[in-house]
This record gives structure tokens, C-alpha cells and sequence, in this order.
């Protein structure tokens, strides 16, 4: 409990924002990576609290909204067979796919059942013998070191009538790709504090370093957050660019050694479609050859489906810090959380959901009656 | 009456379990009404008929009904049986009315243990005494086992208003105070980590409970009250906006004066649901002109289930009829209406 206390106490929240305004010289674009974050700064009003010319971009870090349209088409093909049980975290199940959602698939007699934690997919495994269980195994680093022990365990214990359809994303090569873009605006990046919670910050230099560009890792209480982006714009206004760590009671440099072993034991490195920004060299995880047998891809062969994106969302553009979801013409219109185009505007990390739902209250006056 | 009371004559000891013939209409039909429902409920001054005649000593009536389909069963806190007598007998409160009659359809799987039947009938004898109701008619089906989750059940209530009483959704005016009769969220999370196995630093209990006194106090101490509304399924948040949106005003909200349980926002916090769309099951939202906004607070804090009751805020005039929560800098932020139930999120 105290943590929910001390790092959302408000009169420490308002010095700090004094504390960034007095830093501030000039306008600063700054990036949080991670959609957990985004939740975090636009539900407590963070954004409106800092000093006019520092802007916070929205970056790719929502798992849901990255998961490519592919693979969402993959798990409804895999989820209407009648022999699967297809388990999958909550907020995947109205992500749209080419023409319908896991929720339709479960309304039209799919078994689709939302799970807590991937062992609970695994327990189904053993409850039921008789059928295929699937779990949807996607989401960042965070995610991954539960989901590759699911999956050892599967093979240690031999549960054959379990597998994992599994699309991993990596943090580093997105951010890379983004400082490579020639649209790129961003000045500094908040780094995902549970992310690195798991891999530790020591990938983060060479990048700190290239692109000559400050990286501060923090969490997603607002003190966490406000410090995050103060660490930041000091950095900036020093000419400084360097890893610091602002979340250092979950964050070390190396991370988490046993968890990183089980990782590499359970996933290789490979290039990645990210939803809405295109392929990503080495940026994700994938399963080892010797776990293909519980490679749902292989298991149920649906490696060749063909997939449709609506014209109309610019997902891309928003997961990249280049549009603003409010400036998205489909944005309260075409594209609402009850009919999403795109799947930003789904989960509630989703940068467009959170805009929609908690959004800069203005802004969204003005989209809702216009 | 409990389950120990519980007579079991030789026949039904033949049947542990409900089988279709409890819905057949035959002897174990009669059996099961003999021994399981007017033992609990109580009989009719003759004999059983096929409709209950009653006088009632008003014009003007209100009626409501509800089914109840909760997994699971029993819950810390209550059961369905508790649920879907306090849960008519609120909704009936909430638009002034005193409940005086409740009729309760039951649906029962084959294969329900008759032990947890007679546990869920003496829950809804025990809260029918409590609310001051008499369950007067009755029905019971039995579906064939995988057709139902052991046991559904629907009541009917109806009740008095006084003629005076003018509450509804659509009387909240800009300048008015709304008040919440507890701590929110509680329901929702003793259901969930019932059902999903999750635990947490303290057992999270059901608020359910019926809110008739409580409004009956509210409305002798506070008789122009304009909206009440139970925050059942779709929580807090979606209680406002219906107030909002059907009084055509806004709603702001200071989200910090908000009761939540400790346990329950940490449980919150851990599965990233928020409280606010939560369901309760024995909370109350009031909307009062603002010069009866303390007395309103203190009549709701002097009962028992009210005892953490606050002023969350008010209502503004508002041409987009939106719900606004003040965060913890003062800025402001939408509170919207969930599309459906909340979902975990990922991390």
C-alpha cells in the first residue's frame, strides 16, 4: 500500500512540476516508451501540469497496439476451431483483426477465455486433456519471462496439448527505429521501468550514446514520472545525453539474471512486423526450433493468412510520435472505443483509447462537438 | 432459519442433488416447496394457489424486477440468495419506493446439490427479514444438466411511494451535491478473486445489503433528495453518466474524496481495473440540492452502511452532459462510460 500513497502524493507532485518549469529554457519534445505510462500521465493530468513547450509524444509501447494485425488474425483462425481453448490476456480480446474480434469469435461459440497469468493456460492444459489450449504469448520484455516459463514447463513436463502463439517486441530496436526516422522530433526518452525491471539498462547506453540523445528509466506513479521527465529536461538543458536510473527500487543495471536465462532459453531474436510502423529488424522474440512443437503458428498451420488494415487509421503515425490521436480524422468519429479501427484505440495503454477516455480535457471538448 | 435446520424428509435424502423431477410439477416438485422454500419464506394463510392475492394500502405502486446469474454461488459476503433479494428491493429503493413484496423464479441446474439450494433460500429468507419484504409467490424450473450454472434466480418486487415522492434520474440540477453512501469497488473484487483465485492482503467482502433504511432515513431527513441510484454493474462511473446524461448537466467529480477500500485498490491496482466502474451491491449514489448536502452526509453516515459515506462532488451545467474527475493537480479528466466490463490489462 505505501507505494500507492507516497508516489502520488500531491503536494510532492506540484513541487516537482515547479521544479521542471523552473528548468526550462526552451520547448522539449519527450517520448515515454511505455503505454502503461501514457495511462498513468494523462489519467492523473500530468501533461497539463508541465510548462508550455514540453510536449510528451506517445510512443510504441502498448503491446496490444503492436501486436501485428497478422498475428491477431492468427489467434481468431486458431480460436473458432472447436478442439481449442484459445486463453488470452484481457484487453487482446477486442482488438479488431482484419474483420472481427476475439469477443465475436467467442459470441459465435469460440472457447475463449481471458487468463490472469499464462499458468493458468497451462493448469486448462492439465484440466483437459482432451483439448488444444493456446495462449496468446505477446507483449514487451515485461511479459515475456512469465510466458517463456509457461512454455519450458510445457516441455519439461511434456503437456502436449499446449501451446503458445507467441509475437514478443523489444524496446531498443524501436527506439532506434524511431531516432532513425527522418520525421524523428524526439529530444529524450522515458524507458520503461518494468521492462527494464527485467532487462536491467545496460542496452540502453550505446543508444544514450549514438543518437547523443538522454534515456531515463522511471516507473508510472506520478512522483515516478514527474522525476523521470525532470531527469530528463536536465540532462537537455546541459547538452548532457546519458542512461540514468529514476526507478531504482525495481531497476538495476543488469536486471533480472534468472529471468533473462529463461528468456533466452525459450525465445531466439528475430525481426518483427510492428502494428502500424512495419517491420523492425531483431525486434522481437520468437520461439528456439526446439520448441516447435508447442508453436501454435506450426501446430495449427495458419502461418499464411492473408490480413486487410482499414485505410482509415493511422495507428502508425500515432505509435510513432508523428500524429496526435485528436488530429487523426477518424479519431470520436469513424474510430471509438466501442468501434475501434485501430487497435490504439482498444487497450487502455492505447494512445488514441487514452486520449478518448481520459483525454486532454480541452481538446476533447472540442472533438466532441465539432 | 440455516442450512443445520435444514428437515430432511426420506424421500429427498434419496436426492442429494436436484434432478429434473424437482421441476416437474409432481411430488418432488411439492416436496421441494414443502420442505426447502416455505420453511424459509414463510406460508400463506391458505392454501397454495396459483396466484397470491394482496391489499395494499396505496395508489401509487413501483415495480421492478432482476435476474441474478452470479459465478460463483457464494461469495465472501453473501450469496445469489442475498443478491437478488437486496438487489430488488434497492432498485425499488432507489426510486423512493418501500418494498412490501417479492416474487423469486428459480432456475436450477440438475445435479445442484439440494444442500446449497437450502443454503441460498436461507440467505434470502434472512435478507427478505432484514429489508422488511415477504416473498409471496414462487416458481421453479429445472434445466438439464450444462444448461444453466446451478442455479439462476429471478425476483419481482413491488413496493409503495409515498405521493409526494418525486425522485428520478433526470432531476439533477447544476449546483447540486452528490454524495456515495460507502467505499466502492467491493463486490466487484471479492467476485473477482473469488472467481479468478486470486488473494489478497485481507479477504475483499461483497457490500451487498439492502439499502431501504437507509433511504427511508435519507429521504425523512432530506425529502427534496433528487436522484438515487444504486452503482451495481458498470461501477461509479456509469452510475454519473446516466445521471448526467438524462438530467442534461454535467457531473465533476474530486476523485480523491472517492471512499475505496485499501485492499481493494491494491487489488485494483494489480489487475488494472479501476474502482470507478467497479460493481457494488449495497452502495448508493445521492443527488441533493446543495443546502441539504451536510444533512444528507450525516443521515447517511449515522447508518451502519454509510458510515464512510462522502460528497464526491456536482453537478455543473454541462451542454455535453460529461462526467469530469479533478486529478490530484486540479486539472481535469473525462470519466467516460465503459463500453462493456472492464478487462485486465497486460502489465
Amino acid at each position: 500500500m505505501k507505494y500507492l500513497n507516497e508516489f502520488r502524493n500531491s503536494k510532492q507532485a506540484q513541487l516537482l512540476a515547479a521544479r521542471i518549469a523552473r528548468l526550462v529554457t526552451r520547448p522539449w519534445s519527450i517520448m515515454e516508451i511505455c503505454g502503461g505510462q501514457t495511462h498513468s500521465l494523462i489519467r492523473n493530468g500530468i501533461d497539463q501540469v508541465l510548462p508550455p513547450g514540453v510536449e510528451m509524444i506517445h510512443g510504441p509501447g502498448c503491446p496490444v497496439c503492436v501486436t501485428p494485425l497478422s498475428v491477431i488474425d492468427k489467434a481468431l483462425e486458431i480460436a473458432a476451431r472447436p478442439e481449442v481453448i484459445f486463453c488470452s490476456f484481457g484487453d487482446m480480446l477486442r482488438v479488431p483483426g482484419s474483420r472481427e474480434d476475439l469477443y465475436r469469435i467467442k459470441g459465435a461459440g469460440g472457447d475463449v477465455r481471458v487468463v490472469y497469468s499464462p499458468l493458468d493456460a497451462l493448469k486448462l492444459a492439465k484440466q483437459n486433456p482432451e483439448r488444444e489450449i493456446v495462449f496468446l504469448a505477446i507483449g514487451f520484455e515485461t511479459t515475456a519471462p512469465a510466458n517463456a516459463m509457461v512454455i519450458k514447463l510445457a516441455r519439461t513436463q511434456q503437456i502436449k496439448n499446449f501451446s503458445a502463439l507467441v509475437s514478443h517486441v523489444l524496446v531498443p530496436p524501436a527506439i532506434e527505429a524511431i531516432m532513425n526516422s527522418p520525421d524523428n522530433r524526439i529530444h529524450g526518452f522515458l524507458a520503461a521501468g518494468h521492462v527494464c525491471s527485467v532487462m536491467g539498462f545496460k542496452q540502453y547506453h550505446p543508444i544514450a550514446a549514438r543518437y547523443q540523445v538522454p534515456i531515463v528509466v522511471t516507473g508510472f506513479e506520478p512522483l515516478d514520472l514527474l522525476e523521470g521527465i525532470r531527469r530528463v529536461i536536465e540532462q537537455l538543458e546541459r547538452s548532457q545525453a546519458f542512461v540514468d536510473n529514476a526507478y531504482e527500487r525495481a531497476v538495476s543495471e543488469e536486471g533480472n539474471l534468472a529471468a533473462q536465462a529463461t528468456i533466452n532459453e525459450v525465445f531466439t531474436v528475430t525481426d518483427r512486423n510492428w502494428r502500424g510502423i512495419g517491420t523492425i529488424a531483431k525486434s522481437g522474440w520468437r520461439l528456439r526450433d526446439e520448441f516447435a512443437w508447442w508453436d501454435a503458428e506450426k501446430k495449427f498451420n495458419v502461418e499464411h493468412v492473408r490480413t486487410i488494415e482499414s485505410p482509415q487509421c493511422r495507428a502508425g503515425e500515432v505509435l510513432q510520435g508523428t500524429l496526435k490521436p485528436h488530429q487523426c480524422a477518424a479519431f470520436g468519429k469513424a474510430c471509438t472505443p466501442r468501434h475501434p479501427l485501430g487497435a490504439t484505440m482498444v487497450s487502455g495503454e492505447g494512445a488514441c483509447a487514452a486520449y478518448y477516455n481520459y483525454g486532454r480535457f480541452v481538446q476533447i471538448d472540442k472533438a466532441m462537438s465539432s | 432459519m440455516t442450512a443445520k435446520q435444514f428437515s430432511c424428509p426420506v424421500p429427498m435424502r434419496d436426492y442429494p442433488n436436484i434432478v429434473l423431477s424437482h421441476g416437474g410439477g409432481g411430488r418432488l416438485s411439492a416436496e421441494l416447496i414443502e420442505h426447502v422454500f416455505l420453511p424459509a419464506f414463510g406460508k400463506a394463510d391458505g392454501p397454495l394457489a396459483d396466484s397470491t392475492a394482496l391489499t395494499l394500502p396505496a395508489q401509487r405502486l413501483a415495480v421492478s424486477t432482476d435476474s441474478f446469474v452470479v459465478q460463483p454461488l457464494f461469495f465472501p459476503g453473501g450469496s445469489i440468495g442475498d443478491l437478488a433479494v437486496n438487489g430488488t428491493v434497492n432498485d425499488l429503493a432507489m426510486s423512493g419506493a418501500r418494498a412490501m413484496y417479492l416474487t423469486a423464479g428459480f432456475i436450477l441446474e440438475e445435479g445442484l446439490p439440494l444442500e446449497q439450494l437450502v443454503e441460498i433460500v436461507a440467505d434470502m429468507a434472512r435478507a427478505a427479514r432484514q429489508a422488511s419484504v415477504s416473498i409471496i409467490a414462487g416458481d421453479t424450473k429445472v434445466v438439464e444438466r450444462g444448461h444453466g450454472d446451478g442455479c439462476y434466480i429471478n425476483t419481482t418486487g413491488i413496493g409503495i411511494l409515498a405521493p409526494t415522492c418525486s425522485i428520478g434520474i433526470d432531476r439533477a440540477a447544476p449546483g447540486d451535491v452528490v454524495l456515495i453512501s460507502g467505499t466502492i469497488g467491493d463486490h466487484a473484487m471479492a467476485i473477482m478473486s473469488v472467481r479468478e483465485g486470486l488473494e489478497f492482503e485481507a479477504t475483499i467482502r461483497s457490500d451487498t445489503a439492502s439499502l431501504a433504511t437507509m433511504v427511508h432515513e435519507l429521504l425523512q431527513a432530506c425529502p427534496d433528495v433528487r436522484v438515487l441510484r444504486d452503482p451495481t454493474r458498470g461501477g461509479l462511473a456509469t452510475t454519473l453518466n446516466e445521471i448526467a446524461m438524462a438530467s442534461k448537466c454535467g457531473i465533476e467529480i474530486v476523485e480523491s474524496d472517492i471512499p475505496v477500500d485499501n485492499v481493494v485498490r491494491s487489488a485494483c491496482e494489480i489487475l488494472g481495473l479501476d474502482p470507478l466502474l467497479a460493481a457494488n451491491e449495497g452502495k448508493l449514489v445521492a443527488v441533493v440540492p446543495a443546502a441539504q448536502a451536510q444533512r444528507a452526509l450525516e443521515t447517511l453516515q449515522q447508518n451502519d452502511l454509510g458510515r464512510s459515506a462522502a460528497i464526491i462532488g456536482r453537478a455543473i451545467d454541462d451542454q455535453h452532459s460529461l462526467v469530469v474527475s479533478r486529478t490530484m493537480f486540479g486539472s481535469r479528466r473525462i470519466v467516460p462510460m465503459p463500453i462493456g466490463e472492464q478487462l485486465p490489462r497486460i502489465c
